[in-house]
């Protein structure tokens, strides 16, 4: 197959990819906190880019982000004394894919509902099952997490964010990618041309899960002390959903917008309006659901049509907004 | 056998409460396909509001007579806000579906954050008949069992709702089909929200109850709501009778594995969950 380049479809990888390189330059000028913030953006852009390769195609809506990012806290806290942070990513993803696997493998051969409502649970299941083991067998709250430095988890997000990024393009572009968007559309039809749906969509959620479990490896490196509250939390499940609603969940760059956006926003408000910036935020995932449901780059897509069927006068199909 | 009494009664006690918040729940997604995740936050703010209202010197019984219109107030309003456009403009069942979801998840955070906001991290309570008395040989507090009877009384309430009165009739019509309900000339969209705003109410109603005896802080929303999906599932989704009977079982298998170790509580809840979609798919009573 030879690869025809487009420009008006193309460029925004291009244009991604320069960002990505620019950022790998950034420790060289930039302060602690600059390095911080942009650490806690990436992960929040890995997070919501996987989030959207899996329910964005498929419109199974997974809420279990949380426990997978949690997943990958705890790989760091039991193993960050021994082990390279490399392979500290690797064992939380790891964790997080054969969880995912095994409830998806269970749930996702049901409607919908059923899988979001279990991966709702999931993040109390295994935060109960954390705090079990805390205090029945090691009897000592939470875990110190060794850290690697600013820059090493710097890079070790920036690399994650190359990866995401390569996995979800070629995903995209791969039989793989469309049995996921054929699933969305239409399941029966999938099935009936010969996609193993229940086999796409296990191993669609758990490549999604694993790449959770990795930047929640890093993260915990970034946070000295964990617990089974602060990494199992309903905060890591929510915000990538918001952030893909809000960014445009079946785009490209909606996820990476929302991520950036989102990110920046919680990051200003933490210490200023804890619980208010929450409220806000739930106010603008209803807003955006209803008002945008294509998210911002639907919005600004749709504008660009608009103003060229101004120009041509010809009022063309619509469904280039879709 | 005083341990086995008293995990029975304790059970059925629980049962009838998580049949209460379940109840609500499935009503809410049977009839208007809303799958509500911010339900157990209707639950906190009332428990929590009643508890600050009985401090202050109100009497427990009359604190339902505020928390529960206020909850159906609350339900019936947003539904006929956000949830009513968001049915005007989505292209399909199954896009609303989702996005109602994802709307109640936004709702869980604005409902949730609010309650911290006011009440911080601290538990509340209030001593009512906190006396226990012998039952069969297990000691069972007073007002565990007054839970139990103002619980029965709303689950057997909500039954003669729903069967003998006309706005029941509608609302199990619209359960089996929308279209077909509508051209019978049921208000659909009235009906709905008095769904929405019912579920609320019987998740108030278990919040009352809860702050009766639990000493609720304002996180117990969280823990409600998965405990009333799991119920859902087990009972069947959008099955009213099976909401009570899955309460019923989640309270006994709750208090029989809290007798062993109370954190495993959650995983017994889940594995038993799991193992029945792999065997019954639509849950113990569902259609």
């Amino acid at each position: 197959m030879i690869y025809k380049f487009n420009f008006r479809k193309d460029v925004q990888y291009i244009v991604v990819a320069a960002v990505v390189i620019f950022f790998a330059f950034v420790p060289l000028f930039g302060s602690t906190y600059t390095l911080t913030l942009s650490s806690t953006i990436m992960m929040y852009i890995v997070m919501s880019l996987s989030w959207s390769m899996f329910s964005g195609p498929t419109g199974y809506i997974s809420l279990a982000s949380g426990a997978f990012v949690g997943l990958g806290f705890y790989a760091s806290g039991f193993l960050s004394s021994s082990l390279p942070l490399p392979m500290l990513m690797l064992v939380g993803g790891l964790v997080s894919f054969a969880l995912a696997a095994i409830i998806g493998a269970v749930t996702l051969r049901l409607r919908g509902v059923y899988f979001t409502i279990f991966t709702f649970c999931l993040v109390e299941l295994v935060k109960a099952v954390m705090t079990w083991y805390e205090i029945m067998i090691v009897r000592k709250r939470g875990l110190n997490v060794r850290n690697f430095g600013t820059d090493t988890a710097f890079y070790a997000m920036l690399v994650m964010v190359a990866i995401t990024l390569i996995v979800v393009v070629v995903i995209k572009q791969s039989r793989f990618g469309m049995a996921l968007t054929g699933i969305g559309e239409s399941e029966d039809a999938a099935s009936h041309i010969g996609i193993h749906t229940t086999r796409t969509k296990v191993f669609g959620f758990a490549i999604s899960a694993f790449l959770m479990g990795t930047v929640g490896a890093v993260r915990a490196t970034m946070l000295h002390h964990i617990d089974p509250g602060s990494s199992f939390n309903m905060m890591f499940s929510f915000l990538p959903v918001l952030m893909c609603v809000f960014g445009g969940m079946k785009t490209f760059l909606g996820p990476i917008i929302g991520a950036a956006v989102f990110a920046i926003l919680q990051y200003s408000l933490i210490t200023e309006m804890p619980q208010i910036y929450m409220i806000i935020f739930g106010a603008i995932m209803i807003l955006a659901i209803l008002f945008m449901p294509t998210g911002i780059v639907g919005v600004y897509e749709r504008v660009i049509n608009r103003i060229k069927k101004g120009k041509s006068k010809k009022g063309g199909t619509d469904d280039a907004n879709a | 056998m005083s341990t086995v009494v008293n995990i029975v009664i304790y059970g059925v006690i629980m049962g009838g409460v998580y049949g209460l918040i379940a109840m609500g729940l499935t009503l809410q997604y049977g009839v208007g396909k809303i799958l509500n995740v911010s339900h157990g936050e209707f639950l906190m703010l009332s428990a929590m509001t009643s508890c600050t209202l009985v401090k202050a010197g109100l009497h427990p019984l009359l604190s339902f007579l505020i928390c529960l219109p206020a909850a159906f107030i609350i339900g019936f309003i947003i539904n006929i806000t956000i949830y009513r456009y968001l049915r005007k403009v989505s292209k399909d069942e199954a896009t609303f579906e989702s996005n109602a979801m994802l709307m109640s998840f936004g709702l869980y955070f604005i409902l949730a954050n609010i309650g911290l906001k006011i009440w911080g991290t601290l538990s509340k309570s209030y001593q009512y008949y906190s006396y226990p008395v012998k039952i069969l040989g297990a000691t069972i507090a007073v007002n565990r069992l007054i839970i139990l009877a103002i619980a029965i009384i709303f689950i057997v309430a909500f039954f003669i709702f729903l069967n003998k009165t006309r706005i029941g009739k509608s609302i199990r019509a619209t359960s089996q089909s929308t279209t077909a309900a509508a051209m019978m000339g049921v208000k659909i969209n009235r009906t709905m929200a008095i769904c929405f705003g019912t579920g609320g109410l019987l998740a108030a109603a278990a919040g009352v109850l809860i702050g009766m005896a639990l000493s609720p802080t304002a996180q117990v929303g969280l823990s409600n709501t998965v405990i009333a999906l799991i119920v859902v599932v087990l009972g069947g989704m959008g099955s009213i009778p099976g909401a009570v009977l899955g309460g019923l079982l989640i309270g006994l298998v709750g208090q029989a594995v809290s007798f062993i170790d109370s954190s495993l509580v959650m995983v017994a809840n889940y594995l038993m969950v799991l193992i029945l979609l792999l065997l019954r798919p639509k849950g113990l009573l569902g259609r």
